[in-house]
């Protein structure tokens, strides 16, 4: 399969990059490889077989009882914050 | 003295006899990595305030007779440990003001047991990448031919450990990030079995892949730090809860009627010849220690690499779809809406590789597609699974290169994803079955070292770490040093 740019503009939205022309010609071409690699395994057949859910055979995610387990550490959080005001991070107005 | 030399065991017993303090200790591979790293550029940051006042608690607490095996004993972390109140940046751009709040459970369980942390370690951003090249800080070199990369991504911990200027550091696997790097500089590294170590405040990359190790001159070296950073964590979901082994009590299981596999799928085609000799002698070895050493197949082994570059993506977006420039990391200047906040922010803070794997997996998962790759993906990785599953009712453990030749030239290969990519070829499936695996130094091509691989069945790793140490006492090749480090 071959991507097309506008492919990959589709791609770089979702994926919420903004990419400059140069780089949108660059991913199209190494995604365009990447894709032709993995497509070998459309090739095997795996009628039968069950997607992996776990690394582990028999194991599953473990759950944990609905309790608070931990305390607030908002302010230490929030020193790594590149923007907050009165404890609330800051972002560019989504509601006119 | 030439303290560089001594393996873990030795720094133990010399601080238990008081032949040298913690503090002394510190001091010198403090001074070695301010000497020798400037032409590595294996650490991203070293700690030096913080690692001299740990050692003093060291040797207070030794002096108390409350030390363990590892109190007071140098080592670095990958820098994608978070690592409280110090920069944990990932090798990434996104993360190079990010200061963790908190330690992971690997740092702590390390700190706790004494250990003395001397700082974090380069690696490729995110850890994507097989030659330390996508790191925001830099390429790392490695020790024996500057002008050639230390494998990645833990490359900042191999160079370090193969020019000595930690005795030992940790390493993170996803898809052979341990285990290449180990091989290109002469070194040890296992990768534990998934959940066998917590992965609590180590960033995710894929995390149904993901697991800490060990890198170090020896296995036993690697024996000693393994058995006090491995263990059940409940603040990690895919943690097991199992009792973990003294790794070096049982260093001493006897070899003799050893089974050993040797994959022929990675023995022909790809595998340059003075590195398929060095692995043929390393299986010679076992051989004359009384292992019996039979071929054995895995036929969908070969279809890791694509398996992978599904798999490994697809958790990589979902991962990394968390740094969006509000709560943390990097943000761009004056974004107009939320929309160009989010864009902006990444496509400043991530490099090319990460952008790439990030939209590799956005497209695999999104919608009309996920059957077709991503579920798919997931399918082939159950018959790999069960190749090794049958594997092992023959075996106890299976032998492989584990890399196709020696370390390449910086810049070779990092233009041409694909061909990055199918130089984990051999690794990548212990990862997408959760097995334990190790690399070990057997040899040299062209002056450049080379890896064997030994891949065992889930919680093998008492196993593995003792038929590795058998080689190792029957061969010196992990006590060779490139001269201008010895």
């Amino acid at each position: 399969m071959s991507l097309t740019r506008r492919d990959v503009e589709g791609i770089a939205h979702l994926a919420r990059l903004q990419l400059s022309d140069q780089d949108l010609s660059r991913y199209t071409d190494s995604l365009t490889k990447i894709f032709a690699f993995v497509e070998q395994l459309s090739a095997v057949d795996t009628g039968a077989v069950e997607p992996m859910a776990h690394p582990l055979a028999g194991e599953a995610q473990r759950l944990r009882l609905d309790s608070v387990s931990e305390s607030n550490h908002r302010d230490l959080y929030q020193e790594n914050a590149p923007l907050v005001e009165a404890g609330l991070y800051v972002v560019p107005r989504v509601i006119e | 003295m030439s303290l560089h030399t001594l393996s873990i065991a030795e720094l133990s017993r010399g601080l238990d006899k008081g032949e040298f303090s913690s503090v002394e200790l510190t001091r010198y591979f403090l001074a070695r990595i301010a000497e020798k790293d400037p032409a590595l550029n294996a650490f991203i940051t070293v700690m030096a305030e913080s690692a001299l006042a740990a050692a003093a608690q060291a040797d207070t607490r030794r002096a108390a007779g409350q030390a363990g095996r590892l109190t007071g004993v140098p080592i670095a972390h990958k820098d994608i440990f978070c690592t409280r109140g110090a920069r944990t940046s990932c090798g990434s751009k996104m993360l190079d003001n990010f200061v963790a709040p908190y330690d992971a459970t690997v740092v702590a369980k390390l700190a706790a047991a004494g250990v003395v942390n001397l700082g974090k370690t380069n690696m490729d951003e995110f850890a994507m990448g097989s030659s330390n090249e996508t790191s925001w800080y830099g390429a790392v070199h490695n020790p024996w031919d500057l002008s050639r990369v230390p494998g990645g991504s833990s490359g900042g911990s191999a160079a370090a450990v193969a020019a000595r200027l930690i005795p030992a550091a940790t390493g993170t696997d996803t898809g052979g990030s341990i285990r290449q790097p180990a091989a290109l500089v002469g070194i040890s590294g296992i990768k534990p079995t998934y959940g066998r170590v917590s992965r609590y405040g180590m960033i995710a990359f894929a995390s149904s892949l993901d697991q800490a190790g060990v890198m170090a001159p020896s296995a036993e070296d690697c024996a000693y730090i393994l058995s006090d950073m491995a263990g059940f964590d409940t603040r990690d979901s895919t943690s097991v809860d199992r009792a973990v082994p003294d790794y070096v009590a049982d260093l001493g299981m006897p070899l003799k009627g050893l089974r050993l596999g040797v994959l022929t799928e990675f023995m022909g085609e790809g595998l340059e010849p003075q590195t398929a000799a060095c692995v043929q002698a390393a299986i010679d070895v076992y051989r004359r220690l009384g292992a019996t050493v039979v071929d054995v197949s895995c036929p969908s082994l070969p279809l890791s690499v694509p398996t992978y570059y599904v798999v490994a993506p697809a958790e990589c977006s979902s991962n990394l779809s968390r740094f969006d420039g509000v709560r943390f990391g990097h943000r761009c200047e004056n974004p107009k809406d939320l929309n160009d906040l989010y864009k902006r922010s990444r496509a400043e803070g991530f490099g090319p590789e990460v952008q790439r794997r990030i939209m590799t997996g956005a497209y695999v998962l999104s919608a009309g597609y996920y059957d077709a790759y991503y579920l798919k993906a997931q399918k082939v990785r159950t018959l790999i699974a069960a190749d090794f599953q049958r594997a092992f009712s023959q075996v106890d453990l299976l032998v492989c290169p584990t890399t196709p030749g020696p370390a390449f030239a910086i810049g070779a290969k990092i233009d041409d994803p694909v061909t990055m990519y199918l130089n984990d070829i051999y690794t990548i499936g212990a990862n997408l079955a959760g097995l334990p695996a190790m690399s070990l130094p057997c040899g040299f091509q062209d002056g450049l070292p080379v890896g064997v691989q030994l891949i065992g069945p889930h919680f093998s790793e008492s196993r593995m770490l003792s038929a590795a140490h058998a080689y190792q006492l029957e061969t010196d090749w992990h006590q060779k040093l490139p001269a201008a480090y010895s």
